[in-house]
Protein backbone atom coordinates (compact mmCIF):
# COMPACT_ATOMS: atom_id res chain seq x y z
CA UNK A 1 0.00 0.00 0.00
CA UNK A 2 2.72 2.76 1.02
CA UNK A 3 5.09 1.34 -1.80
CA UNK A 4 1.60 2.47 -4.18
CA UNK A 5 1.22 5.74 -2.76
CA UNK A 6 5.32 6.41 -2.77
CA UNK A 7 4.69 5.66 -6.40
CA UNK A 8 1.80 8.01 -6.65
CA UNK A 9 3.36 10.89 -5.09
CA UNK A 10 6.65 10.77 -7.03
CA UNK A 11 4.18 10.76 -10.30
CA UNK A 12 2.52 14.46 -8.92
CA UNK A 13 4.53 17.63 -10.75
CA UNK A 14 6.81 19.72 -8.44
CA UNK A 15 4.95 22.68 -8.64
CA UNK A 16 2.10 21.03 -7.16
CA UNK A 17 4.27 19.30 -4.20
CA UNK A 18 5.76 22.28 -3.58
CA UNK A 19 2.71 23.51 -2.10
CA UNK A 20 1.61 22.49 1.28
CA UNK A 21 -1.98 21.62 1.84
CA UNK A 22 -3.59 24.46 3.62
CA UNK A 23 -3.49 24.37 7.30
CA UNK A 24 -7.27 24.76 7.91
CA UNK A 25 -7.45 20.75 6.04
CA UNK A 26 -6.35 18.80 9.10
CA UNK A 27 -8.66 21.50 11.40
CA UNK A 28 -11.83 20.44 9.64
CA UNK A 29 -11.06 16.76 9.18
CA UNK A 30 -10.83 16.91 12.97
CA UNK A 31 -14.29 18.96 13.31
CA UNK A 32 -15.83 16.46 10.98
CA UNK A 33 -15.58 13.74 13.36
CA UNK A 34 -16.68 16.00 16.32
CA UNK A 35 -20.09 16.71 17.87
CA UNK A 36 -21.26 19.50 19.18
CA UNK A 37 -18.54 21.85 18.23
CA UNK A 38 -19.59 25.83 17.46
CA UNK A 39 -17.63 26.76 14.55
CA UNK A 40 -16.17 29.82 13.84
CA UNK A 41 -14.27 28.64 11.21
CA UNK A 42 -15.74 28.48 7.71
CA UNK A 43 -15.57 31.95 5.98
CA UNK A 44 -19.17 32.01 4.30
CA UNK A 45 -22.21 33.54 4.98
CA UNK A 46 -24.26 31.94 7.18
CA UNK A 47 -27.83 33.18 5.00
CA UNK A 48 -29.05 31.18 2.10
CA UNK A 49 -29.40 33.76 -0.76
CA UNK A 50 -32.06 36.12 -0.44
CA UNK A 51 -35.06 33.97 -2.31
CA UNK A 52 -35.53 36.54 -5.36
CA UNK A 53 -32.10 35.71 -6.55
CA UNK A 54 -32.76 31.99 -6.51
CA UNK A 55 -36.25 32.31 -7.94
CA UNK A 56 -34.72 34.01 -10.89
CA UNK A 57 -32.32 31.14 -11.33
CA UNK A 58 -34.83 28.62 -11.03
CA UNK A 59 -37.28 30.15 -13.47
CA UNK A 60 -34.49 30.87 -15.79
CA UNK A 61 -34.06 26.85 -15.45
CA UNK A 62 -37.93 26.46 -16.25
CA UNK A 63 -37.27 28.16 -19.25
CA UNK A 64 -34.72 26.61 -20.40
CA UNK A 65 -32.00 28.48 -19.89
CA UNK A 66 -29.32 25.32 -19.53
CA UNK A 67 -26.91 25.68 -22.40
CA UNK A 68 -22.93 27.41 -22.34
CA UNK A 69 -23.17 31.53 -22.18
CA UNK A 70 -20.64 33.55 -24.29
CA UNK A 71 -17.18 32.43 -23.01
CA UNK A 72 -17.17 36.28 -21.61
CA UNK A 73 -20.17 35.59 -20.20
CA UNK A 74 -23.86 36.59 -20.11
CA UNK A 75 -24.02 40.39 -22.08
CA UNK A 76 -26.52 41.33 -20.08
CA UNK A 77 -24.55 40.22 -16.93
CA UNK A 78 -21.69 42.17 -18.44
CA UNK A 79 -23.76 45.41 -19.31
CA UNK A 80 -25.16 44.83 -15.24
CA UNK A 81 -22.12 44.81 -13.80
CA UNK A 82 -20.50 47.54 -16.26
CA UNK A 83 -23.20 49.83 -14.93
CA UNK A 84 -22.71 48.69 -11.22
CA UNK A 85 -18.79 49.76 -10.49
CA UNK A 86 -19.79 53.03 -12.63
CA UNK A 87 -22.70 53.91 -10.55
CA UNK A 88 -20.79 52.86 -7.17
CA UNK A 89 -17.20 53.82 -7.92
CA UNK A 90 -17.32 55.79 -10.97
CA UNK A 91 -15.12 53.52 -12.79
CA UNK A 92 -15.81 52.60 -16.11
CA UNK A 93 -15.40 49.03 -17.98
CA UNK A 94 -16.41 48.25 -21.39
CA UNK A 95 -18.98 45.39 -21.30
CA UNK A 96 -17.29 44.02 -24.69
CA UNK A 97 -13.42 43.23 -23.87
CA UNK A 98 -12.96 44.56 -20.53
CA UNK A 99 -15.51 42.50 -18.41
CA UNK A 100 -15.05 38.50 -18.04
CA UNK A 101 -17.52 36.57 -15.93
CA UNK A 102 -15.25 33.32 -13.86
CA UNK A 103 -16.28 30.62 -11.71
CA UNK A 104 -16.15 32.95 -8.67
CA UNK A 105 -12.74 35.14 -7.61
CA UNK A 106 -10.88 31.90 -7.24
CA UNK A 107 -11.29 30.99 -11.33
CA UNK A 108 -10.27 34.99 -11.79
CA UNK A 109 -7.53 34.78 -9.72
CA UNK A 110 -5.78 31.83 -11.21
CA UNK A 111 -6.55 33.70 -14.62
CA UNK A 112 -5.01 36.71 -13.88
CA UNK A 113 -1.86 34.45 -12.23
CA UNK A 114 -1.72 32.15 -15.70
CA UNK A 115 -2.26 35.53 -18.14
CA UNK A 116 0.63 37.14 -16.54
CA UNK A 117 3.12 35.16 -14.95
CA UNK A 118 6.69 33.57 -16.98
CA UNK A 119 8.63 31.44 -14.67
CA UNK A 120 10.44 33.44 -11.90
CA UNK A 121 8.15 36.10 -11.93
CA UNK A 122 7.48 38.12 -8.57
CA UNK A 123 4.48 38.97 -7.11
CA UNK A 124 4.33 41.39 -4.20
CA UNK A 125 1.19 40.68 -1.47
CA UNK A 126 0.58 41.62 2.35
CA UNK A 127 1.32 38.86 4.57
CA UNK A 128 -1.01 37.43 6.80
CA UNK A 129 -2.75 36.79 3.26
CA UNK A 130 -5.74 34.82 1.85
CA UNK A 131 -4.90 31.02 1.56
CA UNK A 132 -5.27 30.82 -2.34
CA UNK A 133 -2.93 34.25 -3.41
CA UNK A 134 0.06 32.36 -3.11
CA UNK A 135 -0.87 28.96 -3.96
CA UNK A 136 -2.01 30.07 -7.17
CA UNK A 137 1.17 32.42 -8.08
CA UNK A 138 3.38 29.37 -7.55
CA UNK A 139 0.93 27.20 -9.44
CA UNK A 140 1.49 29.65 -12.37
CA UNK A 141 4.67 29.73 -12.02
CA UNK A 142 5.70 32.69 -9.89
CA UNK A 143 7.10 33.63 -6.76
CA UNK A 144 5.20 35.43 -3.97
CA UNK A 145 7.29 38.01 -2.22
CA UNK A 146 5.62 39.01 1.30
CA UNK A 147 5.13 42.08 2.85
CA UNK A 148 4.89 41.55 6.56
CA UNK A 149 1.98 43.71 8.08
CA UNK A 150 0.94 43.71 11.87
CA UNK A 151 -2.11 44.56 14.22
CA UNK A 152 -0.11 47.36 15.13
CA UNK A 153 -1.03 49.16 11.70
CA UNK A 154 -4.25 47.76 11.61
CA UNK A 155 -2.83 45.10 8.99
CA UNK A 156 -2.96 47.92 6.33
CA UNK A 157 0.14 47.07 3.75
CA UNK A 158 2.39 50.06 4.04
CA UNK A 159 3.90 51.43 0.01
CA UNK A 160 6.91 52.17 1.55
CA UNK A 161 7.38 47.78 2.31
CA UNK A 162 6.09 46.68 -0.98
CA UNK A 163 8.37 49.33 -2.47
CA UNK A 164 11.27 48.18 -0.40
CA UNK A 165 10.83 44.51 -2.13
CA UNK A 166 10.53 45.66 -5.48
CA UNK A 167 13.39 43.58 -7.93
CA UNK A 168 14.11 43.82 -11.66
CA UNK A 169 11.30 40.25 -11.42
CA UNK A 170 8.62 41.63 -9.54
CA UNK A 171 5.52 41.79 -11.98
CA UNK A 172 2.69 42.88 -10.04
CA UNK A 173 1.06 44.20 -6.14
CA UNK A 174 -1.51 41.56 -5.13
CA UNK A 175 -4.08 43.30 -2.64
CA UNK A 176 -7.14 42.22 -1.02
CA UNK A 177 -8.87 44.60 1.31
CA UNK A 178 -11.45 44.14 2.76
CA UNK A 179 -9.31 41.51 3.59
CA UNK A 180 -9.29 37.94 4.31
CA UNK A 181 -8.20 36.87 7.24
CA UNK A 182 -8.17 40.42 9.35
CA UNK A 183 -11.05 42.24 8.47
CA UNK A 184 -8.74 45.38 7.79
CA UNK A 185 -9.68 48.23 5.18
CA UNK A 186 -7.10 50.22 3.66
CA UNK A 187 -8.06 53.85 3.44
CA UNK A 188 -8.31 55.76 0.18
CA UNK A 189 -4.91 57.62 0.62
CA UNK A 190 -2.62 54.92 1.70
CA UNK A 191 -4.19 53.37 -1.52
CA UNK A 192 -3.50 55.87 -3.43
CA UNK A 193 0.46 55.73 -1.79
CA UNK A 194 0.33 52.27 -3.56
CA UNK A 195 -1.38 53.30 -6.37
CA UNK A 196 2.16 56.14 -6.74
CA UNK A 197 4.63 53.21 -6.56
CA UNK A 198 3.39 50.69 -9.22
CA UNK A 199 3.11 53.61 -11.28
CA UNK A 200 6.67 54.81 -11.10
CA UNK A 201 7.97 50.86 -11.01
CA UNK A 202 5.42 50.10 -14.27
CA UNK A 203 3.46 47.65 -12.04
CA UNK A 204 0.09 46.04 -12.47
CA UNK A 205 -1.91 45.57 -9.72
CA UNK A 206 -4.23 42.95 -9.04
CA UNK A 207 -7.16 44.29 -6.63
CA UNK A 208 -9.45 41.07 -5.25
CA UNK A 209 -12.35 42.60 -4.03
CA UNK A 210 -14.42 40.24 -2.73
CA UNK A 211 -15.58 41.62 0.32
CA UNK A 212 -15.95 45.20 -1.38
CA UNK A 213 -19.77 45.50 0.26
CA UNK A 214 -18.91 44.08 3.67
CA UNK A 215 -17.61 47.11 4.84
CA UNK A 216 -18.79 48.54 8.45
CA UNK A 217 -18.41 52.62 9.20
CA UNK A 218 -15.58 52.82 6.57
CA UNK A 219 -15.56 53.51 3.23
CA UNK A 220 -14.85 50.65 0.32
CA UNK A 221 -12.24 52.34 -2.33
CA UNK A 222 -12.52 50.90 -5.35
CA UNK A 223 -8.72 50.53 -6.69
CA UNK A 224 -9.13 51.65 -10.06
CA UNK A 225 -11.45 53.87 -9.37
CA UNK A 226 -8.17 55.93 -8.36
CA UNK A 227 -7.11 58.60 -11.09
CA UNK A 228 -4.96 56.73 -13.80
CA UNK A 229 -4.70 53.40 -12.28
CA UNK A 230 -7.08 51.64 -14.05
CA UNK A 231 -4.78 51.01 -17.14
CA UNK A 232 -2.30 49.10 -14.88
CA UNK A 233 -5.21 47.59 -12.59
CA UNK A 234 -6.82 43.92 -12.79
CA UNK A 235 -10.03 43.89 -10.40
CA UNK A 236 -11.33 40.89 -9.55
CA UNK A 237 -14.96 40.77 -7.98
CA UNK A 238 -17.84 38.71 -7.22
CA UNK A 239 -21.42 37.61 -5.32
CA UNK A 240 -20.11 35.41 -3.48
CA UNK A 241 -19.86 37.21 0.04
CA UNK A 242 -22.17 40.45 -0.55
CA UNK A 243 -24.95 38.14 -1.83
CA UNK A 244 -24.78 35.02 0.32
CA UNK A 245 -24.03 32.98 -3.09
CA UNK A 246 -20.60 31.06 -2.41
CA UNK A 247 -22.23 28.01 -3.94
CA UNK A 248 -23.13 29.49 -6.99
CA UNK A 249 -19.74 30.34 -8.12
CA UNK A 250 -19.82 33.18 -10.29
CA UNK A 251 -17.93 36.29 -10.34
CA UNK A 252 -15.73 38.80 -12.56
CA UNK A 253 -12.56 39.97 -13.86
CA UNK A 254 -12.57 43.28 -14.63
CA UNK A 255 -9.16 44.50 -16.35
CA UNK A 256 -7.56 46.35 -19.82
CA UNK A 257 -8.50 44.96 -22.87
CA UNK A 258 -5.62 42.50 -23.82
CA UNK A 259 -5.35 41.87 -20.40
CA UNK A 260 -8.92 40.10 -20.31
CA UNK A 261 -8.43 38.96 -23.94
CA UNK A 262 -5.59 36.65 -22.49
CA UNK A 263 -7.69 35.67 -19.33
CA UNK A 264 -10.37 34.72 -21.78
CA UNK A 265 -8.39 32.52 -24.09
CA UNK A 266 -7.26 30.15 -21.10
CA UNK A 267 -10.91 30.28 -19.30
CA UNK A 268 -12.39 29.36 -22.41
CA UNK A 269 -10.33 26.11 -22.73
CA UNK A 270 -10.49 25.30 -19.40
CA UNK A 271 -14.04 26.34 -17.95
CA UNK A 272 -15.79 27.30 -21.70
CA UNK A 273 -18.08 29.18 -19.45
CA UNK A 274 -19.61 30.16 -16.06
CA UNK A 275 -22.79 28.21 -14.93
CA UNK A 276 -25.50 29.40 -16.87
CA UNK A 277 -28.44 29.94 -13.98
CA UNK A 278 -25.74 31.13 -11.73
CA UNK A 279 -25.12 34.17 -14.17
CA UNK A 280 -28.70 34.45 -14.56
CA UNK A 281 -28.96 34.95 -10.25
CA UNK A 282 -26.25 37.21 -10.47
CA UNK A 283 -27.93 39.53 -12.92
CA UNK A 284 -30.96 39.44 -10.45
CA UNK A 285 -28.65 40.46 -7.48
CA UNK A 286 -26.78 43.58 -9.20
CA UNK A 287 -30.68 44.58 -10.39
CA UNK A 288 -32.34 44.03 -6.99
CA UNK A 289 -30.27 42.67 -4.48
CA UNK A 290 -29.26 45.86 -2.53
CA UNK A 291 -31.84 45.70 -0.17
CA UNK A 292 -31.91 42.71 1.27
CA UNK A 293 -27.77 42.72 0.56
CA UNK A 294 -27.80 45.61 3.05
CA UNK A 295 -29.96 43.97 5.66
CA UNK A 296 -27.21 41.07 5.47
CA UNK A 297 -24.47 43.90 6.25
CA UNK A 298 -26.19 45.46 9.25
CA UNK A 299 -27.07 42.14 10.67
CA UNK A 300 -23.21 41.08 10.26
CA UNK A 301 -22.46 44.35 11.56
CA UNK A 302 -24.15 44.04 14.69
CA UNK A 303 -22.41 40.58 15.39
CA UNK A 304 -19.12 42.01 14.57
CA UNK A 305 -19.46 44.32 17.46
CA UNK A 306 -20.32 41.87 19.71
CA UNK A 307 -17.35 39.71 19.35
CA UNK A 308 -14.90 42.28 18.60
CA UNK A 309 -15.99 43.45 22.65
CA UNK A 310 -16.60 40.24 23.93
CA UNK A 311 -12.94 38.99 22.25
CA UNK A 312 -11.25 41.83 24.03
CA UNK A 313 -13.28 41.78 27.28
CA UNK A 314 -11.94 38.27 27.37
CA UNK A 315 -8.27 39.14 26.90
CA UNK A 316 -7.79 38.03 23.37
CA UNK A 317 -7.13 42.46 21.79
CA UNK A 318 -8.47 42.34 18.83
CA UNK A 319 -8.40 45.25 16.41
CA UNK A 320 -11.40 47.00 15.15
CA UNK A 321 -11.91 45.29 12.01
CA UNK A 322 -13.62 47.36 9.49
CA UNK A 323 -14.62 44.79 6.94
CA UNK A 324 -15.22 41.30 5.51
CA UNK A 325 -16.69 39.07 8.27
CA UNK A 326 -13.60 38.01 10.34
CA UNK A 327 -12.14 39.11 14.00
CA UNK A 328 -8.24 38.61 13.99
CA UNK A 329 -7.57 38.38 17.76
CA UNK A 330 -3.76 38.23 19.10
CA UNK A 331 -3.51 34.98 21.43
CA UNK A 332 -0.29 36.10 22.73
CA UNK A 333 -1.35 36.14 26.20
CA UNK A 334 -1.63 32.11 26.42
CA UNK A 335 1.47 31.38 25.09
CA UNK A 336 0.60 29.01 22.99
CA UNK A 337 0.86 29.02 19.23
CA UNK A 338 -1.45 29.69 16.92
CA UNK A 339 -2.34 25.90 16.19
CA UNK A 340 -1.75 25.05 19.84
CA UNK A 341 -4.50 27.39 20.60
CA UNK A 342 -6.84 25.88 17.55
CA UNK A 343 -6.43 22.59 18.26
CA UNK A 344 -6.47 22.51 21.82
CA UNK A 345 -9.83 24.91 21.78
CA UNK A 346 -11.31 22.80 19.74
CA UNK A 347 -10.60 19.46 21.73
CA UNK A 348 -11.16 20.81 25.21
CA UNK A 349 -14.17 23.52 24.42
CA UNK A 350 -15.65 22.54 20.91
CA UNK A 351 -15.26 25.72 19.41
CA UNK A 352 -13.37 25.43 16.03
CA UNK A 353 -11.11 29.08 15.12
CA UNK A 354 -8.25 28.67 12.07
CA UNK A 355 -5.28 29.50 13.24
CA UNK A 356 -3.95 32.34 12.24
CA UNK A 357 -0.67 30.64 10.55
CA UNK A 358 -2.50 29.14 7.69
CA UNK A 359 -2.60 32.62 6.30
CA UNK A 360 1.02 32.80 6.76
CA UNK A 361 4.02 33.48 8.84
CA UNK A 362 2.49 37.28 10.03
CA UNK A 363 -0.52 35.40 11.22
CA UNK A 364 0.92 33.56 13.88
CA UNK A 365 -0.18 34.88 17.37
CA UNK A 366 -3.52 35.36 15.91
CA UNK A 367 -6.64 33.51 15.14
CA UNK A 368 -9.30 33.78 12.67
CA UNK A 369 -13.16 33.91 14.11
CA UNK A 370 -15.58 34.33 11.58
CA UNK A 371 -18.59 35.82 12.30
CA UNK A 372 -21.14 34.77 9.82
CA UNK A 373 -22.98 32.89 12.40
CA UNK A 374 -25.92 33.26 15.07
CA UNK A 375 -25.77 35.56 17.87
CA UNK A 376 -26.66 32.41 20.14
CA UNK A 377 -23.32 30.67 18.68
CA UNK A 378 -21.33 33.52 19.03
CA UNK A 379 -22.28 34.25 22.70
CA UNK A 380 -21.71 30.67 23.20
CA UNK A 381 -18.47 30.50 21.92
CA UNK A 382 -17.08 33.41 23.36
CA UNK A 383 -18.32 31.85 27.01
CA UNK A 384 -16.13 28.78 26.24
CA UNK A 385 -13.62 30.73 24.61
CA UNK A 386 -13.29 32.91 28.32
CA UNK A 387 -13.72 29.19 30.10
CA UNK A 388 -10.27 28.21 27.64
CA UNK A 389 -8.54 31.49 28.02
CA UNK A 390 -8.55 31.93 32.28
CA UNK A 391 -7.25 28.08 32.07
CA UNK A 392 -3.80 29.20 30.35
CA UNK A 393 -3.34 32.82 30.52
CA UNK A 394 0.21 33.42 31.20
CA UNK B 1 -31.55 55.17 17.61
CA UNK B 2 -34.72 53.59 19.07
CA UNK B 3 -35.49 51.68 15.16
CA UNK B 4 -32.09 50.10 15.92
CA UNK B 5 -33.03 49.04 19.02
CA UNK B 6 -36.50 47.76 17.45
CA UNK B 7 -35.07 45.80 14.60
CA UNK B 8 -32.92 43.57 16.54
CA UNK B 9 -36.23 43.07 19.41
CA UNK B 10 -38.22 42.21 16.87
CA UNK B 11 -36.07 39.29 15.68
CA UNK B 12 -34.98 38.48 19.12
CA UNK B 13 -37.21 39.51 22.13
CA UNK B 14 -34.34 37.87 24.30
CA UNK B 15 -31.71 40.03 23.38
CA UNK B 16 -30.07 41.24 26.53
CA UNK B 17 -29.92 45.15 27.09
CA UNK B 18 -26.25 44.68 27.29
CA UNK B 19 -25.95 43.17 23.80
CA UNK B 20 -27.72 45.61 21.95
CA UNK B 21 -25.74 48.20 23.75
CA UNK B 22 -22.82 46.67 22.19
CA UNK B 23 -24.70 46.08 18.82
CA UNK B 24 -26.35 49.88 18.43
CA UNK B 25 -22.93 51.54 19.87
CA UNK B 26 -25.81 53.07 22.44
CA UNK B 27 -25.36 53.20 26.62
CA UNK B 28 -26.88 50.49 28.40
CA UNK B 29 -28.45 52.87 30.30
CA UNK B 30 -29.85 54.57 27.48
CA UNK B 31 -30.97 51.28 25.39
CA UNK B 32 -33.08 50.76 28.89
CA UNK B 33 -34.58 54.20 28.85
CA UNK B 34 -35.46 54.00 25.24
CA UNK B 35 -37.08 50.22 25.84
CA UNK B 36 -38.87 51.59 28.70
CA UNK B 37 -40.41 54.89 26.66
CA UNK B 38 -41.23 52.25 24.04
CA UNK B 39 -43.04 50.53 26.00
CA UNK B 40 -44.84 53.26 27.43
CA UNK B 41 -46.14 54.69 23.84
CA UNK B 42 -47.16 51.22 23.25
CA UNK B 43 -44.34 50.81 20.10
CA UNK B 44 -43.45 48.01 22.16
CA UNK B 45 -46.55 46.19 22.58
CA UNK B 46 -45.86 42.72 24.26
CA UNK B 47 -42.47 40.13 23.98
CA UNK B 48 -44.09 36.64 22.58
CA UNK B 49 -42.53 33.47 21.42
CA UNK B 50 -43.00 32.03 18.00
CA UNK B 51 -44.39 28.08 18.86
CA UNK B 52 -44.39 25.31 16.01
CA UNK B 53 -47.77 23.96 17.44
CA UNK B 54 -48.23 20.98 15.03
CA UNK B 55 -45.12 19.98 17.06
CA UNK B 56 -47.14 20.09 20.27
CA UNK B 57 -50.19 18.29 21.10
CA UNK B 58 -53.14 21.06 20.88
CA UNK B 59 -56.60 21.25 20.10
CA UNK B 60 -56.83 24.62 18.96
CA UNK B 61 -58.63 25.30 15.45
CA UNK B 62 -57.43 28.62 13.24
CA UNK B 63 -60.17 30.32 10.92
CA UNK B 64 -59.25 33.37 8.60
CA UNK B 65 -62.97 35.23 8.45
CA UNK B 66 -63.42 37.85 5.74
CA UNK B 67 -66.29 40.30 7.14
CA UNK B 68 -68.27 42.58 4.86
CA UNK B 69 -69.44 45.65 7.23
CA UNK B 70 -71.53 48.63 6.27
CA UNK B 71 -69.57 51.65 7.23
CA UNK B 72 -71.05 53.80 10.05
CA UNK B 73 -71.31 57.50 9.16
CA UNK B 74 -69.11 59.29 11.53
CA UNK B 75 -66.21 56.46 12.91
CA UNK B 76 -66.60 54.49 9.27
CA UNK B 77 -64.95 50.90 10.04
CA UNK B 78 -63.30 51.91 13.43
CA UNK B 79 -65.93 51.41 15.69
CA UNK B 80 -67.41 48.24 14.37
CA UNK B 81 -63.17 47.05 14.46
CA UNK B 82 -63.00 48.14 17.54
CA UNK B 83 -65.80 46.22 19.08
CA UNK B 84 -65.05 43.01 17.60
CA UNK B 85 -61.32 43.59 18.74
CA UNK B 86 -62.65 43.01 22.32
CA UNK B 87 -63.75 39.23 21.78
CA UNK B 88 -60.89 36.79 23.03
CA UNK B 89 -61.37 35.05 20.34
CA UNK B 90 -60.32 37.25 17.55
CA UNK B 91 -56.27 37.15 17.81
CA UNK B 92 -55.42 39.33 14.62
CA UNK B 93 -57.66 42.22 13.19
CA UNK B 94 -57.23 44.13 9.82
CA UNK B 95 -58.95 46.43 7.51
CA UNK B 96 -58.38 45.06 4.10
CA UNK B 97 -58.69 46.28 0.72
CA UNK B 98 -60.67 44.12 -2.04
CA UNK B 99 -64.37 42.12 -1.58
CA UNK B 100 -64.73 42.18 2.20
CA UNK B 101 -63.32 44.49 4.40
CA UNK B 102 -62.44 43.21 7.68
CA UNK B 103 -60.13 40.36 7.96
CA UNK B 104 -60.04 38.30 10.84
CA UNK B 105 -57.40 35.83 12.55
CA UNK B 106 -59.87 33.41 14.80
CA UNK B 107 -58.49 30.59 17.80
CA UNK B 108 -61.22 28.30 18.82
CA UNK B 109 -61.32 25.38 20.39
CA UNK B 110 -63.25 23.72 18.19
CA UNK B 111 -64.47 23.92 14.66
CA UNK B 112 -67.80 24.07 16.19
CA UNK B 113 -66.39 26.84 18.73
CA UNK B 114 -65.48 28.89 15.88
CA UNK B 115 -68.86 28.45 13.76
CA UNK B 116 -70.68 29.36 17.11
CA UNK B 117 -68.60 32.91 17.56
CA UNK B 118 -69.51 33.45 13.68
CA UNK B 119 -73.07 32.85 13.64
CA UNK B 120 -74.00 34.22 17.25
CA UNK B 121 -71.76 36.58 17.76
CA UNK B 122 -70.48 38.40 14.02
CA UNK B 123 -73.81 37.83 12.63
CA UNK B 124 -75.70 39.39 14.86
CA UNK B 125 -73.92 42.66 14.90
CA UNK B 126 -75.71 45.23 12.84
CA UNK B 127 -73.68 46.33 10.76
CA UNK B 128 -71.79 42.85 9.49
CA UNK B 129 -73.85 42.08 6.14
CA UNK B 130 -71.81 38.79 5.22
CA UNK B 131 -68.47 36.52 6.39
CA UNK B 132 -66.96 33.87 4.94
CA UNK B 133 -65.01 31.60 7.20
CA UNK B 134 -61.97 30.07 5.84
CA UNK B 135 -60.39 26.94 8.45
CA UNK B 136 -56.64 26.90 8.97
CA UNK B 137 -55.96 23.14 7.38
CA UNK B 138 -51.68 23.52 7.85
CA UNK B 139 -49.56 26.16 9.08
CA UNK B 140 -46.44 26.43 6.20
CA UNK B 141 -45.21 30.21 7.82
CA UNK B 142 -45.76 31.81 10.61
CA UNK B 143 -44.45 35.25 11.86
CA UNK B 144 -41.80 35.22 8.70
CA UNK B 145 -40.85 31.53 10.44
CA UNK B 146 -40.72 28.19 8.60
CA UNK B 147 -42.33 26.18 10.31
CA UNK B 148 -41.29 22.65 8.62
CA UNK B 149 -37.83 21.94 6.96
CA UNK B 150 -36.79 25.64 7.94
CA UNK B 151 -33.55 24.50 9.83
CA UNK B 152 -31.39 25.45 6.97
CA UNK B 153 -28.77 23.95 5.36
CA UNK B 154 -26.12 22.68 7.08
CA UNK B 155 -22.52 24.45 5.91
CA UNK B 156 -19.91 21.98 4.39
CA UNK B 157 -16.41 22.26 5.60
CA UNK B 158 -14.29 24.10 2.82
CA UNK B 159 -10.82 25.85 2.84
CA UNK B 160 -11.04 29.70 2.39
Amino acid sequence: MRQTSQRHLKLISKRVNHISPSGIRKFFDLLASMEGVISLGVGEPDYATPWHISEAAIQSLEKGYTMYTSNSGMPELRQEISRYLKDTYDVEYNPAGELLITVGVSEALDLTMRAILNPGDEIIMPDPHYVSYDACIILAGGEPVMVPTSQKSNFEVSAADIEARITGKTKAILIGYPANPTGAVMSRDKLLTIAEVARRHRLLVISDEIYARLVYGAEHTCFASLPGVKENTILLGGFSKAYAMTGWRVGYAAAPKDIIAAMTKIHQYTIMSAPTMAQVAAIEALKSGESSMLEMVEDYNRRRLIIVRGLNDIGLTCFEPRGAFYAFPSIISTGMTSEEFSEKLLLEEKVAVVPGSAFGQCGEGYVRCCYATSLADIEEALFRMKRFVSKYRK
Amino acid sequence: MLKDILKVLEDDARTTTRQIATMTGTPAAEVTKLIKQAEKDRIILKYKTVINWDRVEDERVWALIEIKVTPEPEAGFDAIAERISQFPQVRSLYLASGTYDLLLVVVGKSEHEVADFVSQKLAHIESVQGTDTHFVLKRYKEDGEILEGGEGVKRQPVIL
